[in-house]
């Protein structure tokens, strides 16, 4: 099972733009997460359900939300391209905004619940031992959540790469740029003949989602016995 | 060298007990669910209390009526609590290090060896708390407490989780730690044996208000 050179281009580009997305978000992510966790702010239920929006809405609506604010001509596209010459429209770094965004719920789930797992009386030992809040979280929740927190990199890094919906909408499936692994996969459907390629790059599809989310499950198990008072 | 005053309510519970002392060690006494978990969280700065004061030696932590309200991290307290709550991720010698590390060079006064040699923790060093028996990780986490420099210490019912025989080997190091350090300790027990070895300057607690002291106990300054 050989891929074509095109195919291998298809392969890559996904594989970049599941990875950036996946590391990218992270940081928000933790952010978002911790809030949710251990946060008591009026918002708290708001930001719960956007967090959880590209979860239930339509992949294309969130592909043409994500078109009409960071479009060329959207408010958020015309300002990013004005200031820092950063342009997602027809671009790959369009393909890894609207994979990140949809895999965002997914990551924030993970990092939240090892955070939950996290024994909140070790974080009041250690403000006794004069830590203060950012400490206690560097220190204590963070190390003992990261086994979650990587469960949710490895989760959105796979959520990332099947991506589809939102991607074709956003940024189209121009091939090396946008056309990432499920746009090919599609592309050779519609194809007559295609049906051999279709069938390659599904097993490649398959055996990636299966190993991240075996990692995935792994990780969270962990994360879950870590945060225990021994 | 510690005045506790306070009024707090908790659901159906509420606390309301003044004390004072100028005793190296005060005992808090009383059954369980008596109040006396809570007077050490006011204490430490883990419950703000709705109206109340706490001076420690000297310093006022909390104050209602004046809007005083120390953090806990700002208070340096040595907090041993009823579980230990050593840092699981952590070797014996990063947790004790830990409070440590965070304190003030110009407020610490002892170091890492004074204390492994105080309370006999040169073997724990390297391993993890899961690893370590009950009285093993009941010493390491007053190691923990006393070398984060503290203004004082609080024991929560530190012996409460051994068994006899544990009690009895951890209980020297605590009357040691109150014969040789000029520290004021808070010592939280529902045991009259543990206490009355310990000190004869004891609060009742019964039911979150201070109790009646027997007759033992009366005619004495």
């Amino acid at each position: 099972m050989a891929l074509s050179p095109e195919e291998w281009v298809a392969v890559r580009l996904s594989l970049k733009v599941a990875s950036v997305a996946a590391l990218v978000s992270l940081p928000a992510a933790i952010g978002v997460a911790y809030a949710l966790a251990r946060g008591r702010f009026p918002g708290r239920a708001v930001l719960d359900g956007i967090v959880h929006l590209p979860l239930v809405l339509p992949p294309v609506v969130t592909g043409y939300l994500l078109l009409l604010t960071f479009g060329r001509r959207g408010p958020v596209g015309t300002a990013l391209e004005s200031c820092c010459g950063l342009v997602f429209s027809f671009r790959w770094t369009g393909a890894a905004l609207a994979a990140g965004v949809m895999a965002f719920p997914l990551m924030v789930r993970a990092i939240r619940l090892s955070i939950e797992a996290v024994d909140r009386r070790l974080e009041e030992a250690a403000a006794t031992l004069g830590a203060n809040r950012v400490l206690v979280f560097a220190t204590i929740t963070l190390p003992l959540a990261l086994p979650g927190v990587m469960a949710g990199l490895v989760l959105a890094f796979a959520k990332a790469l099947g991506e589809f919906g939102a991607t074709i909408t956003f940024v189209s499936a121009i091939p090396g740029e946008t056309q990432t692994l499920p746009a090919a996969i599609y592309a050779y459907t519609q194809a007559p003949g295609g049906d051999a390629g279709a069938l390659r790059l599904s097993l490649v599809a398959i055996a990636i989602a299966l190993v991240a989310v075996v990692a995935s499950e792994l990780l969270t198990r962990r994360a879950l016995g870590a945060g225990r008072l021994s | 060298m510690i005045t506790f005053a306070a009024r707090h309510a908790q659901g159906d519970f509420v606390l309301d007990l003044a004390f004072m002392s100028e005793a190296r060690l005060v005992a808090l006494f009383g059954p369980s669910g008596s109040g006396k978990t809570t007077v050490l969280h006011i204490i430490a700065g883990l419950i703000r209390p709705r109206e109340g004061k706490v001076v420690v030696a000297g310093e006022v932590l909390t104050d209602t009526a004046a809007g005083i309200f120390l953090p806990p991290h700002k208070r340096r307290l040595g907090y041993v609590f009823q579980d230990g709550r050593l840092f699981p991720h952590l070797t014996v010698r990063q947790n004790l290090l830990y409070g440590r590390w965070l304190a003030p060079r110009r407020v610490r006064f002892n170091s890492l060896g004074e204390i492994v040699d105080l309370l006999g923790l040169a073997p724990l060093l390297d391993r993890r708390p899961a690893t370590l028996s009950g009285g093993e990780k009941q010493r390491v986490a007053i190691g923990r407490a006393l070398l984060a420099s503290p203004r004082a210490l609080l024991m929560d019912e530190p012996l409460a989780s051994l068994d006899e025989a544990r009690k009895a080997e951890t209980l020297p190091y605590i009357e040691r730690l109150r014969d040789h350090s000029a520290l004021p300790i808070v010592y939280v027990s529902h045991s009259a044996a543990e206490i009355s070895r310990l000190t004869r300057e004891v609060v009742r607690l019964e039911a979150g208000r201070a109790a009646p002291s027997p007759p033992r106990d009366t005619g004495r300054n």
